[in-house]
């Protein structure tokens, strides 16, 4: 039986009783369909369940209720030796008494490959990872960006339809992640495995996936492509989760199909902006959420759209100036680009000056408030 | 004043700690050398066997093996060959059950939760605090009870009835030694990540094979020091054996004990002082394995 996707979750429930004797829905409902050869990050903080998720994919947990469906197949109990996913762990797992060669080949023996298959296979899968010529040591005589690619020789040489990685890159500094995430991309790309990801790094989440899951308390708070989730976040946590948001509150005046208009007191203004939930009703309470990035500082200029504040404090960042302004009493970040070369920037701005500035409304997201 | 200035008591301290722990050794070696039968007064060493000595009043032809006359003694004494011979079988038995025992108790309490749990975790310490002549006796009664009544039940008489011996001595060795595995073992879980085991799973072995190329070889270094600890555990104990054994089950304690009570000659020294250098190779050879266990893994 052929199936669009590689794995699919449906209606999953983890329970988990705290030492408390509490129970805690670590998962809560939650359903997901990953596709064939697809790129697809969890991501959230810590305790949002998308480990346990993965787990309960890779087999190491079975799910209180709901199920489990790799390749179309319903996992029920299949213990994780029988299901064809493969994990890359966070601490990389890898067997301290064995070499490189046995790390990597051990998968291998496990399936009965034959001896000289084996060498062959294993030889691949190191030199795909740039570690040719290590087979011969140990674990812990490998850096921690080798034992990195260890892991991933290790899942990859099964030739599995789905590898699982949880916080693959979590132990290594920025530099080495960074790089990482563009080899793990392009490797993803070029082998057409579905990749399971699991990161609480939003960056890392965007730089590489097909599609992120954004997961808070056990629930996907939303699903969609990088974009989607960065420019049209379903709620208030997902648009404060992933990148920034200045967040303003306000009554909703009017709807109609892309476009409503809110009330916003602090700028004792009608804002319009994009509605990202379907059931806004006239005169509730909403949240505006704008961007820093999409603000931009104007001068002299005046009328609609263009509001006033006092500029709080300016952080300069070599690329970005972030500035914090003061919009009666609310504080408001403002992202702005350096584009000019200048060697003493808080010349631009002075605190408690007064500035002017302004945002689009296209970029204006008008969220349910909770 | 430096803080880290060591006062002189500590030196003082220190010589005293290692005079009384080492200077009762290394008197007894001396003294298995002695030429002299009695063991109160060093007269010399044993001389080569080309002289004639002075030994007691009598002169004597010195011992063929010079200065190990006493080991060369100890080794024709057939008692002694049998109770080394008993000594190392109940050591090495009781040893081999023991740590599969503890072990396999150490990996439950790791990974399962019961209901006895926090009783059985508590269990572990009661043959280590309890003094050991109270579990000796408890010993005693427990099998002299469950003897007499299983010879009456089972009606047996002569030499097939029950009795005290290489068996019940065994048995009771094993029973205290199981605590010390155990908790050694579980040491040495503790920093036992069970990814390691989920990763072997992961790459398609069974929960058998992972214990047997997974779990196993990285809990080894534990699972050995626990059980030298017994080993040499065993070699020593007297109290429990001396409640539990019965003829021709004497072990090398016991034959001492034994000698001890009648004449202390320099045969006694000889047969400590081998005895202290196997213990101490057994000693020596667990620290050995507790230093390659703690070295530091790159990544954690």
């Amino acid at each position: 039986m052929s199936t669009e996707f590689a794995v699919e979750l449906r209606d999953v429930v983890k329970k988990f009783v705290t030492p408390e004797g509490h129970e805690l829905n670590a998962v809560d409902h939650v359903t997901m369909q990953i596709k064939n050869g697809e790129f697809f990050s969890m991501l959230g903080s810590s305790g949002c369940g998308k480990t346990t998720s993965l787990r309960m994919i890779a087999g190491f947990e079975w799910p209180s209720e709901g199920e489990v469906y790799i390749e179309g197949k319903a996992m029920g109990h299949t213990p994780p030796f029988q299901r064809k996913v493969n994990t890359v762990f966070q601490s990389y797992a890898l067997f301290q008494h064995m070499t490189i060669f046995q790390n990597v080949a051990f998968g291998l023996e496990m399936e009965g490959v034959k001896e000289d298959e084996i060498k062959k296979r294993v030889g691949r899968a190191l030199e795909m990872v740039q570690l040719s010529g290590m087979e011969r040591r140990k674990p812990r005589q490998l850096s921690g960006g080798q034992q990195q690619r260890v892991a991933l020789a290790r899942s990859l040489v099964k030739t599995p339809s789905v590898l699982l990685l949880d916080e693959p890159l979590g132990a290594l500094d920025l530099k080495l992640r960074k790089e990482m995430q563009l080899e793990l991309k392009s490797l993803q790309q070029q082998l057409g495995i579905t990749f399971i990801y699991v990161t609480h790094d939003q960056e890392e989440a965007l730089t590489m996936s097909d599609r992120i899951a954004v997961m808070s308390k056990g629930k996907v708070q939303q699903m969609g492509t990088p974009v989607e989730i960065y420019e049209r976040p379903a709620n208030k946590f997902v648009a404060d989760f992933i990148g920034e948001s200045n967040f303003l509150e306000g009554k909703l005046k009017s709807i109609s199909g892309n476009e409503a208009v809110v009330f916003v007191p602090i700028l004792n203004a009608e804002v319009t902006g994009m509605p990202m939930a379907k059931d806004l009703v006239n005169g509730s309470d909403v949240t505006v959420a704008i961007r820093p990035e999409k603000i931009r500082v104007v001068e002299n200029q005046s009328g609609a759209g263009v509001f006033k504040a006092k500029v709080g404090t300016s952080v300069y960042i070599g690329s970005d100036t972030h500035l914090y302004f003061d919009l009666n009493g609310t504080r408001l970040k403002v992202m702005e680009q350096n584009r000019i070369s200048s060697l003493d920037p808080s010349t631009f701005y002075v605190k408690d000056e007064e500035v002017l500035f302004t945002f689009p409304p296209e970029n204006t997201l008008i969220l349910k408030k909770d | 004043m430096n803080p880290h200035r060591r006062s002189p008591l500590v030196k003082i301290a220190a010589f005293l700690v290692y005079f009384f722990l080492y200077a009762p050794i290394v008197i007894l070696v001396l003294y298995s050398f002695n030429a002299s039968r009695v063991n109160v007064k060093f007269e010399g060493f044993i001389p080569n066997f080309s002289d004639t000595i002075e030994m007691d009043g009598s002169i004597v032809k010195a011992s063929p093996c010079g200065p190990f006359h006493w080991y060369c003694d100890l080794a024709k004494n057939d008692d002694v060959i049998d109770a080394a011979s008993n000594t190392l079988t109940i050591a090495l038995t009781s040893t081999i059950i023991a740590t599969i025992i503890g072990t396999m108790a150490a990996l439950a309490l790791q990974r399962y939760d019961f209901k006895i749990k926090p009783f059985s975790q508590l269990s572990l310490y009661i043959p280590i605090v309890i003094p050991e002549i109270v579990m000796g006796i408890g010993i005693l009664s427990l099998f002299s009870q469950l003897f007499g009544w299983l010879n009456s039940a089972l009606d047996l008489s002569g030499d097939a009835r029950l009795s005290l011996g290489m068996a019940t001595v065994t048995v009771s060795h094993i029973a205290f030694m199981v605590p010390f595995v155990t908790l050694v073992v579980q040491a040495r879980l503790q920093g036992f990540d069970k990814s390691f085991e989920e990763a072997a799973m992961d790459l398609g072995a069974n929960e058998w094979i992972t214990f047997r190329r997974v779990t196993f070889p990285m809990i080894l270094p534990g699972v050995l020091s626990g059980a030298l600890l017994a080993f040499t555990l065993s070699l020593d104990d007297f109290v429990i054996t001396f409640f539990t054994n019965g003829p021709g089950s004497t072990t090398l304690p016991i034959y001492v004990y034994g000698l001890l009570r009648r004449i202390v000659t320099p045969q006694v020294n000889a047969l400590s002082t081998v005895w202290i250098l196997i213990v101490f190779t057994a000693v020596v050879a667990l620290q050995w394995i507790q230093s390659r266990e703690q070295k530091p893994t790159a990544h954690s």
